[in-house]
């Protein structure tokens, strides 16, 4: 879209693999269809339902019994999703974006392969190709998996409620899906390998994952699966897994009526023919690594999103990049796309919002006795009143003392905590150091003044 | 020494407790009054002032029951199935607000105790520049010296006067927040109505508990106003707004209550701006202290000195300050730093963050629009904006058409951020960093 405001002929094309289980979506991606905006408002629903519940308390009467339908609500998500499919699809029609719902691979210098679900070929030449393939859940590589298991991709279009739920993997898309699911009442376990949240604020980790266990998820640690078999058919149907310990020869066994794996996610340049043209990947990853304008080993050859190799992966930094990207190429613009100092939220139950190192990783570049923590636990205001828990909600401040206390990173553990994040992100940018944080006045009654 | 105490605050408030607990901290001798003049209708509170009590706390948490109200009706889109009817009992939501507010008061005089700071449930004046002479409800005096005095003793509502039957048939913020039965049923012949200058906090507790309607002059803060008044007809039920237009033009003419009987009005929530410093009672005349003969308000320099040199005031009572307990509790906590701490450092008062609880909240940071223009010029003024839809009112089918933030900035070189403002649900959690960026 940017690259059209310069008056360039663009050409987008689009592919939606099938997953093992048949299910495909339409243009925007992840985020989109598969990813932050299904996943946010199967989170919303789930908050809603302890809304439910916290609303008696603040005087709203209604029966006793309330139950969720899934399909109401997996309907309106898909309707929603569905609106922004269009929605992109009109945008790039107005821009002069030509797009194509077809399989993009090289086959040569400056040269595309377009295949449709129809299997008609045609061939594009471009002066410039921007890789932004993305990725795809992984699967286990264990009988069973491919056939009976499902993953996020089909989990927000589910046409059935999944019911008593496995999800293996300890990974944030794991205990997202694990907490709405819960949120919704349904009946669910999360089976982790070995830590939760790998490469986030471990401190963080296990708190959001006590909360959740908590609040009626069983966790099965230091285990994985080896075998899913069907029991019966249906939707859902019954499932039997079998599981291995990580420390000894322990098996256990399990019946579920949905296993939604959630271990990992691989990127999707193993068969776009990128040897065909010479573009590096990381063999083991299947990563691209980019220099830090997001050109590829391949002059005319750039990538953003998912697929980059060291860095992260989220939908803000990939727009972001992708933009500049245009700008530097076509504009007169020279910034680079910021890596650092990127905020994000993990919507578990129990939000967590951060920014900058997490304490581990401040302590191994700077040293513990050059960083201080300042941390406090909360109360929110709105959980008093419904008697809810009031040790859990925590923040916490890393600052680097000798550059004047600045804060490096930032944790906070409670309701809302992205948009918490999002204004202390800038203030991060700024360079905003202890005293300044200290000094400023809080905004009274919310979270955020903590 | 000389006098009893190093410090006496009197009023017991945020900005009073802070002070007093601050000052404790460096071994100090301490003594706090706090005492609730009873309000027109009867209603008074325990320690901790009018955020505790009246105010910020109470605000939020009924605040909280009406968008959990919303919240309700948005379930159901996302699947959850309600049966009707839903309703909602004043009674519940009262009793466990007060109930938490009196485990605050409870608290304070807990932390009082522990911090070795000296409570009294008197009414405080000045006897002289040194002596404070504290009245308890029956009548008894107690007489204390200070060496250091800080006025802390805040506001009240306002009632307009000069309008018959106000005083006798109104009730304030200090009444709404205490009442045990719900201020107006909810069907078609009871309607509460409220007046509100620019006290647009109150009508998130009224509403849509009851069914209200709602008038707002202009007032300085246009924008304010202007961007949240269309929400709230939204809500509102048009008949009943039109009842208020015309209510309110028969307010200004004085025969307000001739149309209140003829409409059944049950309760009339009135919300001034303008609130009314407790100063008349504190003798000020006596010792000296200047008042602002406009607003009654103390006038206070930079270190939030008096015209008497050791008397100070923080809080709602000092004139020009922003009527904040945030500003409150830090203005009172740097002053005793510096009578007591060897510090220097003086209270901030500029980009002050706040938040309106409005239904649809409102929270802002730095200058107006206007006063950015006033200040600058409008040609030396950017104005960044957008509307936006949150990702949750899509399913939920909720209107947006009031979600707005806007950006005013220098519009030379680097664009220097005067000024943030947005609309929208958890106002307050948005802008907090943002005021943090700005500073």
């Amino acid at each position: 879209q940017e690259a059209a405001k310069y008056e360039k002929k663009v050409m987008v094309l689009d592919f939606v693999t099938p997953t093992p289980l048949g299910n495909s979506w339409g243009l925007g991606g992840t985020c989109v269809n598969v990813g932050c905006i299904p996943k946010k408002l199967m989170h919303q629903a789930a908050l809603l339902g302890q809304a439910l519940q916290d609303s008696r308390k603040f005087g709203w009467e209604f029966a006793e019994e309330v139950k969720h339908n899934w399909m109401t609500m997996t309907e309106s998500v898909q309707n929603y999703i569905g609106s922004l499919n269009w929605g992109y699809r009109v945008a790039l029609r107005e821009k002069k974006v030509t797009y194509e719902n077809a399989y993009g691979e090289f086959v040569g210098p400056h040269t595309v392969k377009a295949t449709n679900k129809r299997g008609v070929e045609k061939l594009y030449t471009a002066e410039r190709f921007l890789i932004a393939t993305g990725e795809r859940p992984r699967y286990l590589g264990i009988p069973g998996d491919k056939e009976y298991c499902i993953s996020s991709d089909d989990l927000f279009s589910l046409p059935y409620c999944p019911g008593k739920t496995l999800v293996v993997g300890a990974s944030y898309v794991a205990l997202e899906c694990a907490g709405f699911l819960a949120g919704l009442g349904l009946d669910v376990t999360v089976m982790v390998r070995s830590i939760l949240l790998r490469g986030f604020d471990q401190d963080m980790a296990n708190k959001i994952g006590e909360y959740m266990e908590e609040h009626g998820i069983n966790f099965i640690r230091e285990f994985v699966p080896i075998k899913v078999e069907q029991i019966e058919e249906g939707t859902p149907g019954r499932l039997k897994v079998t599981a291995k310990s990580t420390k000894g020869n322990q098996i256990i066994e399990g019946e579920y009526n949905t296993v939604l794996l959630a271990i990992g996610r691989d990127a999707c340049t193993r068969n776009i023919g990128l040897d065909k043209v010479g573009v590096m990947i990381n063999e083991k990853t299947g990563k691209i690594p980019v220099n830090d304008e997001e050109q590829t080993n391949v002059p005319y050859i750039y990538a953003v999103g998912d697929i980059l190799q060291d860095k992260l992966e989220l939908t803000p930094v990939a727009i972001q990049a992708g933009r500049l990207l245009v700008r530097r190429l076509y504009g007169d613009a020279t910034s680079k796309c910021d890596y650092v100092n990127v905020p994000t939220t993990v919507f578990t139950p129990l939000e967590y919002g951060a920014c900058g190192y997490s304490e581990e990783a401040a302590v191994e570049k700077f040293g513990e006795e050059n960083i201080e923590v300042y941390h406090s636990y909360f109360w929110p205001l709105e959980w008093t009143v419904p008697s809810r828990d009031n040790n859990k909600c925590y923040a916490k401040i890393i600052c680097n003392i000798q550059d004047n206390e600045r804060v490096i990173g930032f944790h906070v553990l409670g309701p809302n905590a992205g948009e918490v994040t999002q204004g202390f992100a800038a203030a991060i940018k700024c360079g905003m150091t202890k005293e300044q944080l200290s000094s400023t006045i809080g905004i009274h009654p919310v979270c955020a003044e903590v | 020494g000389k006098y009893e105490y190093d410090l006496v605050v009197i009023g017991g408030g945020s900005g009073g407790l802070a002070c007093a607990k601050e000052a404790a901290q460096f071994g100090r001798k301490v003594a706090v009054l706090d005492y609730v003049e009873p309000s027109q209708r009867g209603t008074k509170w325990g320690l901790g002032g009018t955020c505790v009590n009246v105010g910020c706390i109470p605000k939020k948490l009924m605040h909280q029951a009406a968008l959990l109200g919303s919240a309700l009706k948005d379930a159901q889109h996302y699947g959850w199935n309600i049966a009707q009817p839903v309703h909602h009992t004043w009674s519940v939501m009262a009793q466990a607000v007060q109930n938490y507010v009196k485990s605050l008061n409870w608290g304070h005089r807990v932390q009082l105790q522990d911090k070795k700071v000296k409570y009294f449930n008197m009414k405080g004046s000045f006897s002289d520049p040194h002596t404070i002479r504290g009245l308890t409800k029956a009548g008894k005096e107690t007489i204390v010296t200070a060496e250091n005095i800080v006025i802390a003793t805040g506001g009240r509502p306002k009632y307009p006067t000069h309008i018959a039957g106000a005083l006798e048939y109104g009730i304030t913020s200090d009444d709404l927040f205490w009442l045990k039965e719900s201020p107006g049923k909810t069907n078609r012949s009871f309607t509460v109505f409220c007046i509100l200058p620019s006290g647009l906090n109150l009508l998130s507790c009224s509403f849509p508990l009851v069914k209200s309607a709602l008038y707002l002059p202009n007032t300085p803060n246009r924008e304010k106003v202007v961007c949240c008044d269309k929400h709230f007809f939204a809500y509102c039920d048009y008949c009943s707004l039109r009842s208020a237009m015309d209510f309110c033009k028969l307010w200004e003419q004085s025969i307000v209550m001739d149309y209140a009987h003829q409409n059944q009005l049950k309760t009339l929530v009135l919300a001034s701006s303008k609130k009314a410093p407790d100063t008349k009672t504190l003798n000020l005349e006596t010792v000296g202290v200047k008042t602002n003969s406009e607003t009654g308000k103390i006038i206070v320099d930079a270190s939030e000195a008096t015209s008497v040199p050791h008397i100070y005031a923080v809080g709602d009572i000092t004139e020009g300050r922003p009527e904040l307990t945030p500003t409150a509790i830090a203005a009172g906590k740097l002053l005793a730093q510096r009578l007591f701490g060897q510090s220097s450092e003086l209270m901030d008062y500029d980009n002050v963050p706040t938040t309106v609880f409005t239904p649809l909240e409102y929270g802002c940071v730095g200058l107006s629009e206007d006063a950015a223009v006033q200040c600058y010029g409008s040609d030396n003024i950017e104005v960044y904006h957008a509307y936006y839809k949150p990702l949750e009112f899509t399913v939920a089918e909720r209107d947006a058409t009031q979600c707005y933030m806007k950006m005013v900035c220098l519009r030379e070189r680097e664009q220097r951020i005067l000024g943030l403002h947005f609309i929208g649900p958890n106002a307050g959690e948005v802008i907090q960093g943002f005021a943090l960026g700005i500073k």
